[in-house]
């Protein structure tokens, strides 16, 4: 278990780690996500090493990491730019780490043999980094920092440099490996959708302060604070007061349905959060709804995005329908949603 | 129209030799009168004989190639090489650690330690070795602070020493300059990388840092090298009478002993041992 | 990443090497007495004897003059050179003939020079030297040139030529201005070289009135006086000075030819 206990770290005047805590279990997949510069990667660099926290601590298992350095940490980091050493060829660069814990060189001609062959590059051994695609310098990247066998892997923005079609692959590909060796993964992304579909837990970084951390369907539900709702996929915001009750009292629109994720007392400043794909599309001359003005409808094959402008309201509301719309730009229908659909949580600003 | 289309490429076509006339004939003229026939001379004086008052007589001889396979000449040579070589190394020895950390340097240190290593470079050579001549001679600035320790004085000039002394002054900054940018351009995370995968300090440069510098270090050995093998003022002013080196025998025999035609087949012998060792620096170089 | 504390032996070492000998060449010009080892007070009489020597002031102004006109040959063919190898040829060959006098040992530069002059019976002084230098500089401003021109933009020459002008035309107009910054530097390269240049002069002057640096190599082999010093302390202050204003001009020149 990875244990992170009020760690903070600023640059000058710059705040990158906030007294951050955080438990990671034995074999889980977890991610940090956040916006460039909410200080995940110095997170991941504290924990690999190569950066010292003004306060806090770092343990593993019980052992203390920050008094050892780098190189004496059981934990393997993947490096962004792979950073493979441009001098040695594939299997040169997967035995560099092998080498250093000085193994027999049979056992490690055997390791580094087995976990080219898990990464599928056993014909590509003999080749030089710059001979090899982006797709295949990561996955040497990756084999090179699991054959040491470390309690923890960290992957920082592991897809980033991939084209699409690899990424797709390459995604799986982390699962099955993760699934395989039973290495705690903790991987840094700034791409929410790499983080939802890799990771078992998330935790959401903003401005060097940990917002939630959760499964990936519960932070998507569920979101609770503005931050992760507005950042974590599309989400329709509207801002109002609690009411004690399952609804929002907006000053433009209203009462509006919606389950408070825990106790608010009446009249605090909260935020409404519903999903697109809750939104439902009802004639103009529905009874309840918000009243507005379809301004755009955009197909995305599965489904099509309808914008809808609601006087009063900053924003388009988005509503997701399936297949392709039935309505057209210029028609007037009304926005409405279940309470159980959105939820509301407290707005601190 | 048909003719104006047909004299269209004319124009350009008669633009670019002119332009390869106009811009190419001045400077490579110069370089034909004064580099390549000057060097053709002294290249064909080495088939001559020697005028009695300087000079050459034309009349073919291998005389000059025999006497340079002389032990006495050959010894020259040969100590010119150690000579160099050994300025050569040391130079890498102190060169390579001062490179490394100025390219560790946070930026604006480094641009001041970068100049400051070629600052002196820029002052008058004749001066610079007239420095040494003050601190090492008899009751120079050395000799009297070991006075005062009950030592010396010592004879510290006119050895092989003060030569490789001089020559690493005057040539340190040509190691230091290849040397740091090979060092700089390195990605930071590669040593991240190692200490990751376990390399202690000493590792990863051993095993990381010190063969992707390779390219730097050849050049920077070049560098040093070449002016150190073929020179003759700092063995004349530092070393003496004592130990010549090719440079000086060149010098003796154009402006003491009048002697061009064995002269010429000296620099020969210099210019083939520099590209001997151009062809090996290239060949290490593509290895690297 | 911790570095060893060891390594900073060599790095401080490599200083105090080479600023040791200059500061005690400095020190020692302002000696009273008349030794250049034994420092006895401060006096600036050595400045006033150096001031007065005829040779050292002979000296100077041959080596200004030498190093002024091979500065301008050197930067007008080099420049030209330079152009015509980017622009009008791929030959590798060319390429590396403009480099040569760069690369070449000095001494060998310097035989050759002798042994051409004296073929075609050229009586040696200033000009043999100043021609000779130019050799060498316009290698340096060719080269210097050149590595602007591979960042310069051909399409704006290749715009001109389409309308209409001449390969003449398009470089005073157009590629010179691009140019500018390198020349400069090119030139203050070239002139700061030949002001240094010992060897090449040294076996081109002939009978001459020399250069600078070989009345230095005359004045350190009589003996050494603190008269050597304050040169060499005035020289010291005119290379720094050089240096950093070349440093300041060409990054002034290469803001000016990004606006």
């Amino acid at each position: 278990m990875l244990k992170i206990d009020g760690v903070s770290r600023s640059f000058g005047s710059v705040t990158a780690l906030d007294d951050v805590s955080l438990q990671i279990e034995q074999g889980e997949f977890f991610a940090l996500l956040g916006p460039s510069g909410c200080g995940k990667t110095t997170l991941l660099r504290i924990i690999a090493g190569f950066e010292t926290p003004d306060s806090g601590r770092v343990s593993l298992d019980g052992e203390d990491l920050l008094s050892k350095a780098p190189n004496r940490r059981p934990i393997s980091l993947m490096f962004q730019s792979y950073a493979l050493f441009p001098h040695m060829t594939v299997a040169k660069n997967v035995a560099y780490g092998l080498e250093r814990e000085r193994l027999p060189r049979q056992e490690i001609k055997q390791r580094v043999g087995e976990v080219l062959e898990t990464v599928g590059l056993s014909a590509h051994a003999g080749r030089k980094p710059a001979q090899l695609s982006g797709g295949q310098r990561q996955r040497v990247a990756l084999a090179r920092s699991i054959v040491k066998r470390p309690r923890l892997l960290l992957l920082d923005e592991p897809l980033s440099a991939l084209d699409k079609k690899v990424r797709a692959d390459m995604q799986l590909e982390l699962k099955r490996l993760q699934h395989e060796v039973g290495i705690t993964f903790v991987v840094v992304t700034h791409d929410q959708e790499e983080a939802m579909s890799l990771a078992d837990r998330i935790a959401v970084f903003d401005t060097g302060q940990v917002r939630q951390v959760d499964a990936p369907v519960t932070l998507y539900e569920r979101p609770s604070t503005p931050f992760v709702a507005d950042f974590v996929g599309a989400n329709n915001l509207f801002r109002g007061l609690a009411t004690g009750l399952d609804a929002l009292r907006s000053e433009d629109f209203g009462m509006l349905a919606g389950t408070p994720l825990e106790e608010l007392a009446a009249d605090t400043p909260a935020l409404l959060a519903v999903r697109p794909e809750r939104i439902e599309l009802a004639d103009e001359n529905a009874v309840r709804g918000m009243a507005g003005t379809v301004v755009d409808v955009s197909f995305y094959g599965g489904v099509s995005h309808v914008s809808v402008d609601v006087p009063g309201h900053p924003k388009p509301v988005l509503a997701a329908v399936q297949g392709a719309g039935t309505v057209k730009p210029g028609a007037e229908v009304k926005v409405r949603w279940n309470a159980e659909d959105a939820v509301i949580m407290a707005d601190p600003q | 129209m048909k003719s104006e289309a047909k004299a269209r490429p004319a124009p350009r076509v008669r633009g670019r030799r002119l332009g390869a006339f106009v811009f190419l004939s001045p400077g490579l003229t110069y370089l034909v009168v004064l580099l390549l026939v000057p060097l053709g001379l002294v290249l064909s004086y080495t088939v001559f004989q020697r005028g009695r008052f300087g000079g050459v007589v034309y009349e073919f001889t291998t005389e000059n190639f025999t006497r340079l396979i002389d032990p006495l000449y050959l010894g020259v040579v040969g100590n010119s090489l150690r000579i160099a070589a050994l300025t050569t190394l040391i130079a890498l020895l102190i060169g390579y650690p001062t490179a490394y950390l100025i390219a560790q340097l946070p930026s604006r240190w480094k641009t001041l330690a970068l100049v400051a290593v070629v600052l002196p470079f820029w002052t008058n050579f004749i001066i610079r070795v007239y420095a040494w001549i003050m601190l090492l001679s008899g009751p120079g600035l050395v000799n009297s602070a070991l006075g005062k320790l009950g030592l010396g004085p010592y004879e510290l000039l006119y050895h092989e020493g003060t030569i490789v002394t001089g020559l690493l002054y005057s040539y340190l900054p040509l190691m230091v300059l290849p040397l740091y940018s090979a060092i700089e351009r390195l990605d930071p995370q590669l040593r991240e990388a190692s200490a990751n995968l376990g390399a202690s300090a000493f590792t990863t440069f051993r095993k990381v840092t010190l063969p992707l510098s390779v390219p730097g270090v050849l050049t920077g050995c070049l560098f040093v090298f070449v002016p150190s093998f073929g020179n003759f003022v700092i063995p004349e002013m530092l070393g003496g009478s004592k130990s010549t080196m090719v440079g000086n025998l060149i010098r003796d025999q154009f402006l003491k002993a009048r002697d061009w035609p064995f002269g010429s087949t000296l620099a020969l012998a210099l210019i083939a041992v520099l590209v001997a060792l151009l062809i090996v620096q290239a060949w290490a170089a593509r290895r690297a | 990443m911790r570095r060893s504390k060891l390594l900073y032996v060599p790095f401080w070492a490599t200083y105090v090497f080479l600023y040791l000998p200059i500061l005690v060449l400095v020190v020692m010009s302002f000696n009273s007495g008349d030794s250049a080892y034994t420092y006895e007070g401060f006096s600036l009489k050595w400045y006033g004897e150096l001031a007065g020597d005829e040779r050292i002031r002979t000296g100077v102004v041959n080596t200004l003059v030498v190093a002024a006109g091979s500065t301008v040959i050197a930067t007008v063919l080099g420049t030209l050179l330079a152009v015509g190898l980017a622009r009008y040829t791929r030959s590798k060959t060319l390429d590396a003939l403009a480099l040569m006098p760069a690369v070449l040992p000095d001494l060998v530069l310097a035989i050759g020079l002798l042994v051409f002059y004296s073929a075609i019976q050229l009586t040696l002084g200033l000009y043999s030297v100043t021609l000779a230098h130019a050799l060498f500089s316009m290698a340096f401003v060719a080269a210097v040139v050149r590595t602007r021109l591979t960042g310069a933009d051909t399409s704006l020459e290749e715009a001109s030529r389409d309308l209409g002008a001449g390969p003449v035309v398009t470089f005073m107009k157009v590629t010179l201005p691009q140019l500018t910054p390198g020349i400069v530097a090119g030139a203050l390269l070239a002139f700061t070289l030949s002001l240094d240049e010992f060897v090449i002069a040294f076996f081109t002057i002939g009978n001459a009135e020399p250069t600078l640096p070989i009345v230095i190599y005359s004045m350190v082999r009589f003996g050494v006086t603190p008269k050597i010093n304050a040169l060499a302390a005035i020289l010291l202050l005119v290379s720094f000075t050089a240096v950093i204003a070349g440093q300041r001009m060409t990054r002034i020149g290469e803001s000016r030819a990004q606006d």
